[in-house]
């Protein structure tokens, strides 16, 4: 009887054991992977962080863009879609419309609503910070600015 | 000799007028006759100089815009186009509900025929009352007087629309389509929306979009707070008005030569 026992508990065992390595094998093809161009760098923080804290770090900067005007770099929503943009069939990157962009590749998954898209554009928009990247006004502009000063003041001054 | 009979600009020792010697020079050295009775301090002094997109923003700048009234003309819509296109809004002409942040008005006097046109947007008031009011802390005024809306905390309840004595505000009832959508000026449906005098630009070192397009030189932007910037040395020499000055609402967008 005793052995009886034994065997079926190694049998159920058994079982047990083949269901989890099933499980998770199948687990590794399900839960989908944020597509990146690893190209352009690495992410702010390693992937396993930033599956858990993407959001914090998202309001973090939400806030101080919002109060203190700082913008561009890392991290920030521009560089997320920078980075983990994914294009289409025509070439172009796909907006929140397709279930291939890269926030709804795992928001689907895990039947989490985002909203950020609704007021934000999806895709990637040339970068407005080149010109400023140093903190001034490029000369050309500052030129124009000074010639149009110029000719203003002269004209305001009668 | 006794305090009382020196000179109020007489040296107190040799040390003092070494140091006030050298501070003439660099005085000098950085100054810029831009035109006639008008010296620029140094082009780094001025707007151009911008904080860096990285750094946080400096709470003694007070921006602003001076508007010349008898440069701008009826009909000339290039700032309000300029910003459509910037921002990404569009208002049906005639619309009384469409997103709107810069506007066109024509005002004339009947008893005389005076008429003139200028554009009227958020006035970023130093005591805004659309802040006053908001219940969510969404209207917000930045450190450097920029006036707007924090969507992200926007709950559309529309009172500061109310509020505005300009009507500057708008709600945005409609879906905006993504091909309308700006990346650097957000904004979605249920949210309440307003010019941000460029924060996005103004941020990065540029000017405000409407200030950039006008042809005919009659939008000065920069920071009313530095003495040397050339819209503190407009308004320190010609007459500017704000709108509704008797609500002491102390608007940073000041009018030349309103009548």
């Amino acid at each position: 009887m005793g052995r009886a026992i034994s065997r079926l508990m190694a049998i159920m065992a058994l079982c047990l054991g083949v269901t989890f390595v099933v499980t998770s094998a199948q687990a590794g093809d399900i839960v989908p992977k944020v597509p990146i161009d690893k190209t352009k760098g690495s992410c702010v923080l390693p992937g396993e962080q930033m599956k858990r804290e993407h959001m914090n770090i998202l309001k973090h900067r939400r806030d101080q863009t919002m109060y203190q005007g700082i913008r561009g770099g890392k991290p920030s929503l521009e560089q997320c879609l920078t980075c983990h943009a994914v294009k289409g069939d025509d070439g172009k990157p796909v907006t929140v419309a397709s279930p291939k962009h890269f926030c709804r590749v795992c928001h689907d998954y895990a039947a989490v609503q985002v909203d950020c898209w609704t007021c934000h554009k999806s895709v990637p928009e040339k970068n407005p910070f080149k010109a400023a990247e140093n903190g001034m006004m490029s000369k050309k502009i500052l030129r124009a600015e000074v010639e149009g000063l110029k000719t203003y003041l002269e004209g305001g001054a009668k | 000799m006794s305090d009382r009979d020196r000179k109020p600009d007489a040296p107190t020792s040799e040390v003092d007028a070494a140091r006030r010697a050298f501070l003439r020079k660099i005085g000098a050295a950085s100054t810029l006759t831009l035109a006639p009775g008008v010296v620029l301090y140094t082009m780094e002094g001025t707007e151009a100089q911008a904080k860096k997109p990285g750094e946080p923003l400096d709470p003694k700048k007070r921006w602003g815009i001076v508007i010349d009234t008898t440069k701008c003309t009826s009909g000339c819509e290039v700032c309000v186009e300029a910003c459509k296109k910037e921002n990404g809004w569009e208002a049906k002409p005639g619309s009384r509900t469409d997103v709107q942040w810069i506007r066109k008005v024509d005002v004339k006097d009947p008893k005389t025929g005076f008429a003139m046109s200028l554009p009227v947007m958020c006035q970023h008031c130093a005591n805004p009352p659309c802040v006053d009011v908001c219940p969510t802390g969404a209207s917000m005024k930045r450190a450097d007087g920029i006036v707007r809306v924090n969507m992200h905390i926007c709950i559309g309840c529309r009172y500061c629309m109310m509020a505005c004595p300009y009507k500057a505000r708008s709600f945005v009832h409609e879906d905006i389509p993504e091909e309308r959508k700006r990346f650097h000026a957000p904004m979605g449906k249920g949210c309440v929306t307003s010019c941000d005098m460029c924060a996005h630009r103004v941020d990065v070192g540029r000017i405000p979009a409407c200030v950039e397009a006008c042809d005919k030189g009659a939008m000065i932007f920069g920071d009313l707070n530095d003495p040397t910037s050339e819209i503190a040395q407009y308004v320190a020499k010609f007459p500017t008005q704000q709108i509704r000055a008797d609500l002491g609402t102390d608007p940073g967008v000041r009018y030349a030569r309103l009548p």
